[in-house]
């Protein structure tokens, strides 16, 4: 019955392949690196203008958490990757579209500012959590509003927030995958890639599969320590 | 201003529908499988905890798009022939957005407390009436705003169809874009067209939670 499929499990490590998915986790870690760095100091920014006393600054904050999460990350994408040149103008845009390598840049960019869409959010919620008795005792110390964010109340929301920032550091590599529509060539990239080649496709996904979960599970242990490192003594982990 | 979107508004609407359909079939096929899972995730039989548990941790952890690749690649073989890319795309989002909406779906459940149905039943009710009147409704209710979050997730992420061909809406406006290069116009359409169907949603599931806070249903 049906066609017959010969399994080649070989594609897997029989060069180039093998080394292919292994430069594409290489790229993956990259690019999630370094967006995470993006997202979590631009969230953390976008998240605490959410309460500000400006009104204006509010407005900004809550508008960009909404359009940035209201729109698929593939069209945020698409939309930095071929029009974000065009919005420098005509002359400054063709010099854009000539860096090197630029589809990473844009990608890590992309990632970044929509996941900081994401951690913002959180940051709200961790905030939200923080009774108002401690922002008047804050500031009944003499701290300006400056100070009271800078030296209690960020550091006291991210310490409430770790569970789910947790959560979002491990989507931002899942999330990374999506950069192959540009041609960044990561891990999913690369197994499809393969296929290309050698029409083991399904081989290839299968592998890459395998290699999101041991990612994902380092990822976890690594996270779990940082989260026993930051937890507040007496209250309960998730 | 929108000129490229003008001439070809037609061929892209065409692609929205595509996603319409797509969505439909993911929400449908998700939110039905994610009430199995979630009552699996549940069950005090370890055959049946095990084994769905490994499931949906096991593909909450990879990526969307590899999810469709997989079974993109993996169908035709079960298949036996050729299928075609939207039948692959519909199970991938059913097998994928199902263990999510089972976690919804496992904390509905677990949010009804033993006392509540012991209420029920001293009031003199059946087990159906119960379940029926009381359990479900206020389960459903409590779900409710995650429900609608994870399913516009959902159909934000039909999106990802576009790598296997499929031409649903952002294929069609990158196929346009080839032709007419408007990036600005037709991708700022796209992101248009997408805020507002989402941002109605977003504000509809808001609306939910609020009324449920303030009946202490939450």
């Amino acid at each position: 019955m049906g066609f017959a499929y010969d399994f080649d499990w070989g594609v897997l490590w029989r060069q180039p392949y093998g080394i292919w998915l292994l430069q594409g986790l290489w790229l993956t870690i990259k690019i999630g690196f370094l967006g995470w760095i993006i997202a979590f100091f631009w969230g953390i920014l976008i998240g605490t203008l959410r309460v500000t006393p400006w009104r204006w600054l509010r407005f900004f904050a809550s508008a960009y958490t909404e359009i940035f999460r209201n729109i698929p990350f593939l069209v945020q994408l698409f939309f930095w990757y071929y029009a974000g040149p065009m919005l420098f103008g005509e002359t400054f845009g063709r010099q854009i579209n000539q860096i090197v390598g630029l589809n990473f840049y844009v990608a890590v960019l992309a990632l970044g500012l929509y996941t900081a869409s994401r951690v913002a959010e959180h940051m709200r919620a961790g905030f939200a959590s923080i009774s108002p008795d401690q922002y008047q005792a804050v500031l009944s110390t003499g701290m300006t509003q400056y100070q009271m964010y800078r030296y209690v109340i960020i550091p006291y929301a991210l310490r409430i927030i770790t569970p789910p920032l947790t959560t979002e550091f491990l989507t931002i590599f899942k999330n990374s995958s999506v950069a192959m529509t540009i041609g960044v060539a990561e891990l999913t990239f690369m197994s499809y890639r393969i296929d290309a080649e050698t029409f083991h496709g399904l081989e290839a996904t299968t592998g890459a599969m395998a290699i999101y979960l041991v990612l994902g599970l380092t990822v976890v242990r690594v996270m779990s320590i940082v989260e026993n490192r930051f937890k507040i003594p007496g209250m309960v982990g998730r | 201003m929108f000129d490229a979107v003008a001439r070809n508004i037609g061929f892209l609407m065409g692609g929205f529908g595509v996603t319409l359909q797509l969505s439909f079939f993911a929400l449908t096929g998700g939110i039905a499988l994610g009430a199995l899972v979630g009552l699996g995730r549940i069950s005090k039989n370890k055959w049946i905890y095990r084994p769905i548990t490994l499931y949906v941790n096991f593909i909450r952890n990879l990526p969307l798009l590899l999810v469709i690749f997989w079974f993109y690649f993996v169908m035709p073989i079960i298949a036996g022939r050729p299928l075609n890319p939207f039948l692959s795309a519909v199970i991938a989002f059913i097998i994928f957005e199902a263990t999510y909406f089972g976690e919804i779906f496992r904390a509905g459940y677990q949010s009804i407390s033993k006392d509540l149905s012991a209420a029920a039943y001293s009031t003199g009710m059946t087990y159906t009436q119960t379940a029926r009147y009381i359990l479900v409704p206020i389960a459903f209710r409590r779900m409710l705003p995650s429900l609608i979050t994870q399913s516009i997730v959902t159909f934000q992420d039909t999106s990802l169809a576009f790598v296997i061909g499929l031409q649903e809406f952002v294929r069609r406006t990158s196929i346009v874009d080839n032709l007419e290069v408007r990036s600005i116009q037709l991708y700022g359409f796209v992101a248009i067209v997408f805020f507002i169907f989402c941002f109605i949603g977003s504000k509809i599931s808001r609306h939910f939670e609020e009324k449920g806070r303030k009946t202490g249903l939450l």
